[in-house]
């Protein structure tokens, strides 16, 4: 992986894509074009299987039955797994998130097995579904400036020991287990509650993929005056709702 | 079936009077047409007022996500061939806007009514309806709008066993789902161009295959039905095979589809293709839709465009490159909050137009356009727009409070 071609791998956009998901795929694959690296990006469709040469996968949000029609083709399939076993990024968002986990609660409300590639479960919360502007702080560790998204989901999700959250929330629900928690991570598999797209708000984020991929501690600067104005806008709209 | 020949009970006219009087109040209060609440009050007195209502009449319903206000307008015109007609011209789509229009039209024999989807079900059980038009469902409204393929599901399971005949685009696999419930279907190829929300079997889960204009699921057989109408380039070809040329004012595809569903609609109240297309021709604008207006001596075209698959069809229809082009995007209530979707759409389409945008929500325009590689400029206002848009008529394109917005600015 630490040649300077980047493959990005977009998963069953026929399911996961409710949200404006390709949008992630979309300013992973710009922001690295603007840093002359090569990018190949395939989508692949349900019933396709998952190649596990890639370097970059995103899994995106979706509805709840098709989240339960993706869990159970990316189990029987088995790529994305494999891929991780060599090391390939995932970054997934919402029903995305929530297959990446041990176990989430499916359309028809029973417990489904996801893909057990983040220590997290998922329930389905009882209070109202969270919908709104989010602002929170990314876990240090990742040197990252603060998180800003909007959430539209029903989902609790509980970290085991091995993840860590990737964001304390200032302002919205999070992984609405009340504890503040936003997301979780471990070394290379990503999820979290953020639409937006979640990249399109916080371009970081797809700079920090990219640097994971290529194995390298910096990328050339871009102009990032309309990513910083839209932050900006959407900072202050969380801290204070028109 | 001509008119409203009983009349109305004591206790229905008092709800109608009642609920003109509010939307009186509520007009000389600067409130809007006051339809709604006046519409909610005749309710409050006579909960069955709308059933009464549409009792005289012979109903003809009308939902999509898109397309449904244009549509009810061509339908209106072609079935006054055959009779006056009541209607919601003006997209007050819900029960309390649908009541009020009808307690307008004491003399008419159809009533030609929009329906917000999320009442479809609803209303066809309220007005026993004659005709249902159903022309397409995808994602609309994303921070609160149910899953578009449980809006299917529950289309079919409130028309199962209608009355009506129920006249369907036979392109969008989630309209078939919902109009093969009912017993009597007439399906019109009306094509869709957007294809994203229908990769599942809404059947069995499956994957759709959609080779070239066809569709089936591989797994559980369900598939495109036969259309008996069909729209074909510039022309609908009818039952028989015979193509009727469409020629309308309204702009692009997605009009010509409305146009051939409504088509099929009349000719089920024995209106002939011809006279029904021939009364569609009249129709210029609908609610300020494509309305060709003239601002700062410029002119701009007025286009509404309220979620991924209406901004499809609406880069299809609009003046090639240099034209100039100003998007405009609110987020408020009436537009849902999510603006994600505006990632959904391929604005690579708008490549060589020189971009204006504005609106609420510009700084998302600005990023999505920066990420499509396009050049933009990110305007204050209208006037700052059209003051920087080179020569040539301009194409506005906005959602649907932004669209208001731009229609208050230029008086429209």
């Amino acid at each position: 992986m630490s040649d300077s071609s980047l493959r990005l791998v977009w998963v069953y956009p026929d399911l996961l894509s409710t949200y404006g998901d390709q949008g992630n795929a979309l300013v992973v694959e710009r922001r690295a074009q603007q840093r002359r690296v090569p990018v190949t990006r395939v989508d692949v469709r349900s019933d396709q299987p998952i190649p596990t040469s890639g370097d970059i996968y995103l899994v995106g949000g979706g509805e709840d039955r098709p989240q339960r029609l993706a869990a159970e083709r990316l189990r029987r399939d088995g790529g994305l797994n494999r891929a991780v076993a060599n090391g390939a990024i995932v970054f997934s968002v919402c029903a995305g998130y929530q297959i990446l986990g041990h176990e989430f609660v499916n359309d028809l409300g029973h417990p489904e097995p996801g893909l057990g590639l983040l220590d997290v479960v998922s329930t389905r919360g009882e209070g109202e579904r969270c919908v709104g502007d989010v602002l929170a702080d990314i876990d240090p560790q990742l040197g990252l400036p603060p998180l800003t998204g909007f959430e539209n989901h029903q989902g609790v999700t509980h970290l085991g020991p091995t993840a860590r959250p990737l964001a304390r929330v200032r302002i919205g629900r999070g992984n609405g287990t009340g504890d503040g928690t936003e997301g979780a991570f471990n070394d290379t598999v990503f999820g979290t509650y953020m639409h937006g797209p979640v990249m399109a708000r916080n371009p970081h984020i797809a700079d920090m993929l990219i640097k994971l991929a290529l194995d390298v501690n910096a990328l050339p600067p871009v102009d990032d005056q309309w990513y910083d104005a839209l932050r900006a806008e959407r900072i202050a709209a969380a801290v204070q709702p028109a | 079936m001509a008119g409203n020949s009983e009349p109305l009970t004591p206790r229905a006219k008092l709800a109608v009077t009642a609920g003109r009087a509010a939307a009186a109040v509520s007009r000389v209060a600067g409130k809007g047409s006051g339809s709604v609440i006046g519409g909610k009050v005749a309710l409050r007195f006579d909960p069955d007022l709308l059933a009464r209502l549409a009792r005289h009449l012979d109903v003809v319903l009308v939902s999509a996500t898109n397309g449904k206000t244009t549509t009810t307008r061509l339908l209106a015109e072609a079935l006054r061939a055959g009779g006056p007609v009541v209607s919601n011209a003006l997209g007050a789509n819900m029960p309390a806007g649908i009541t009020s229009a009808l307690a307008g039209g004491s003399d008419a024999r159809f009533g030609v009514i929009e329906v917000d989807e999320k009442y479809l079900a609803g209303v066809a059980r309220d007005v026993t309806p004659k005709a249902i038009a159903l022309l397409n469902l995808s994602r609309d409204q994303l921070d609160r709008a149910a899953e578009t393929r449980m809006l299917a599901e529950k289309w079919r399971e409130g028309l199962a066993g209608s009355e009506a005949i129920v006249v369907a685009n036979a392109d969008d696999p989630l309209i078939v789902w919902a109009a093969s419930s009912s017993p009597t279907v007439v399906w019109v190829g009306a094509g869709q161009e957007w294809k994203d929300d229908a990769w599942s079997c809404p059947s069995c889960g499956g994957v759709l295959q959609r080779p070239s204009d066809d569709w089936f699921c591989g797994e559980c057989g369900f598939r495109r039905p036969a259309p008996t109408w069909a729209l074909s380039g510039d022309h609908v070809v009818d039952p028989y095979g015979v193509a009727w040329p469409i020629h309308l004012q309204l702009p692009g595809r997605a009009n010509k589809s409305n146009a051939a569903v409504s088509t099929a609609v009349a000719a089920a109240f024995g209106i002939d293709p011809k006279v029904a297309l021939e009364r569609m021709y009249k129709v210029q604008a609908v609610a300020g839709r494509y309305d060709v207006v003239t601002y700062r001596q410029r002119q701009v075209r007025l286009l509404l465009a309220k979620n991924p698959a209406g901004w499809l069809e609406t880069f299809s229809l609009i003046d090639g490159p240099p034209a100039p082009v100003v998007l405009s995007v609110n987020a408020r209530g009436a537009d849902g909050t999510d603006t994600s979707w505006l990632w959904d759409v391929d604005y690579t389409r708008l490549a060589g137009h020189p971009i204006m945008v504005l609106g609420d929500r510009r700084l998302d325009l600005a990023v999505r356009l920066e990420v499509a590689g396009l050049e933009f400029r990110v305007c204050a206002d209208l006037d700052e727009a059209v003051r920087s848009a080179p020569p040539g008529r301009i194409e506005a394109i906005a959602n649907y409070t932004a669209f208001q917005d731009l229609r208050r600015k230029v008086g429209n």
